[in-house]
């Protein structure tokens, strides 16, 4: 690991100030950071450790909904009443990922800013990353690129989004509170992070000098039919190959809204919007749902070794939908 | 790595932060020294002129608490096991080479070093988590506890913890490297479950108390791998804990 400089700032605005150095970094939970800090991806000069501010607190939104603090830790907020009663949905996909002593570790925040797990650009040792070094080239495309997108991708990177959290979250129709030098910002998170485009390099919309501060979560009818399908290499503690965040509200057996977003298939989450809206206002059905599934893959496209991915996010898609409305 | 992992540890002061070691009172005082240069050397650092403009924005801003420089040592203090250990070491070392390096509780494992394997699972403020992906200087407020901090009593006649007498009861382990981090792990998986948080094999989120189930321990310690596939014993051993408190 690189060399650097710490400092612990003792609030908000000291770190803002801090992070205003070339090179500098906050570092909150450090379990992705330190990660590629070892791998010699991320050389930060200056690290601004967070990690003790005040804002890991989890309450109730003025809205109705709730707020979520950035340094809220993953297993905490999946743990937290509020979450289990109102937004099971996220619980879910926070369980989902990674392990018990991740999650005690890994804060909302951080995962928000997850990087993607594409071994090129995990491994220095290949030259061609267009996300590690931007414009030279990307290794994925005609290389070993099972677990990458088949949604949104370009010729400069086929690589995915890793977070379950984020799932849940765009179906969730979370708000990102972010602080910068200048003043804040609410961003939506479907706005938050970018498609990979011409510049891969940057994962998310936050500027460099901007820190996240609280996620909110909108009061929505998602309580009772909500379900997060991950599909894996194995039962646990792993990435998902594909993984299904289905919410329903269902009155009377119609579907009166819902959402459908898909993880491990794109640089981002990926809502299945066609999908949604051929089920809103539908009676549930099996048939409903087949109909459904088969238009959220609607115009993927694959690279050979993910060739897979097509089908199993239509049957993931389905499966997570039944499970969500209980026809399973 | 290991040429890294050396220099993350200033090797001028590494002989007296072996000595601080089981600290004594005597010997705390005979190694002050160290700690008096070590003091003066980052005063000095702070107050010379900086070699880049990143630095100097940083160290002019009045809001930045403790600071330690680039490429240098700063004195850190860690709660362990009851114990206090003072040493040296620079802000990039990470917990586990902290525990390992400088303060030789050994029995924390260093196995991928990457937080894919837990090996290096401790319990910092009462939770599990892996020693690999933080820093020491992070957690220098906090309780540290390591497989070394669980059994009570005297080294030749140790009161095991439950846990370490069940793992033997229930022949938990082959090779052993992963025990430490299974047993932090197991103690840490234990207290999530009694406070009532769930997991992936929780059936109904909105329950208050969880199940005792092995589905539920398989889940909770799958964040601890071990390469000679122990597994149905460690879960025993785990359950055998939960239904008989002790």
């Amino acid at each position: 690991m690189n060399s650097f400089s710490y400092f612990r700032p003792g609030d908000v605005n000291g770190a803002l100030q801090q992070i205003r150095t070339p090179g500098a970094k906050f570092i909150g939970g450090g379990s992705n950071l330190l990660d590629l800090m070892k791998g010699g991806i991320e050389r930060p000069v200056v690290l601004i450790d967070i990690s003790h501010l005040p804002l890991s607190e989890i309450s109730t939104a003025p809205g109705g909904g709730i707020r979520i603090g950035a340094l809220a830790r993953n297993s905490d907020v999946a743990a937290h009443p509020l979450v289990r009663r109102n937004y099971p949905l996220l619980a879910q996909a926070l369980l989902a990922g990674a392990s018990p002593q991740l999650r005690n570790m890994a804060t909302v925040g951080g995962n928000l800013m997850q990087r993607t797990r594409c071994g090129y650009f995990y491994d220095t040792a290949f030259d061609a990353c267009n996300k590690r070094l931007p414009g030279s080239g990307c290794s994925a495309l005609a290389g070993r690129n099972r677990n990458h997108a088949i949604f949104g991708a370009s010729e400069q990177c086929i690589a995915v989004n890793p977070s379950d959290m984020n799932v849940a979250l765009v179906a969730l129709d979370a708000v990102i509170n972010v602080q910068g030098s200048h003043g804040g910002r609410s961003i939506a998170i479907a706005d938050f992070h970018r498609l990979p485009g011409e510049t891969p390099q940057q994962d998310t919309n936050l500027a460099p000098d901007e820190m996240i501060i609280s996620v909110d979560l909108p009061p929505l009818p998602f309580d009772e039919y909500a379900y997060y399908l991950k599909v894996r290499d194995r039962a646990s503690y792993a990435f998902a190959l594909v993984s299904v965040a289905a919410a329903l509200d269902l009155h009377l057996g119609h579907v009166t809204e819902v959402r459908i977003v898909m993880g491990g298939v794109a640089h981002k989450p990926w809502r299945a919007i066609a999908a949604e809206a051929a089920l809103r206002g539908k009676v549930l059905s099996t048939a409903a749902v087949a109909d459904a599934a088969r238009l959220a893959v609607e115009g993927a496209q694959a690279y050979g070794q993910n060739d897979y991915k097509i089908e199993l996010a239509q049957s993931a898609v389905e499966r997570a939908l039944l499970c969500a409305g209980d026809l399973s | 790595m290991m040429d890294d992992k050396r220099r993350g540890t200033t090797p001028l002061f590494s002989r007296a932060v072996m000595s601080w070691i089981h600290v004594s009172r005597r010997m705390f005082l005979g190694s002050a020294a160290g700690v008096l240069a070590a003091f003066t050397l980052s005063a000095r650092l702070r107050a010379a002129p900086q070699e880049s403009a990143s630095q100097a924005s940083v160290v002019d801003d009045a809001a930045a608490a403790p600071v330690a420089q680039f490429g240098h040592a700063m004195p850190m203090t860690l709660h362990v096991n009851g114990r206090q250990y003072h040493f040296l070491a620079e802000p990039r070392v990470t917990l586990l080479d902290a525990l390992r390096e400088n303060l030789t509780l050994t029995g924390t494992k260093k196995g991928c070093d990457r937080g894919q394997c837990g090996a290096c699972t401790v319990l910092v403020a009462g939770r599990r988590i892996n020693s690999c992906l933080t820093l020491a200087v992070m957690h220098q407020d906090q309780h540290i506890t390591s497989v070394e901090g669980l059994a009570q009593g005297e080294p030749l006649q140790p009161d095991l913890h439950p846990l370490q007498a069940a793992f033997i009861e229930h022949d938990a382990f082959q090779c052993g490297f992963c025990t430490p981090g299974q047993l932090c792990s197991a103690v840490g998986a234990i207290q999530e479950m009694r406070a009532g948080m769930p997991s992936a094999a929780t059936e109904n989120l909105q329950a208050l108390t969880i199940k005792y189930s092995k589905a539920e321990i398989s889940e909770r310690m799958s964040g601890n791998l071990c390469r000679c596939g122990a597994y149905p014993n460690i879960v025993e051993a785990v359950h055998s804990v939960m239904v008989n408190p002790v």
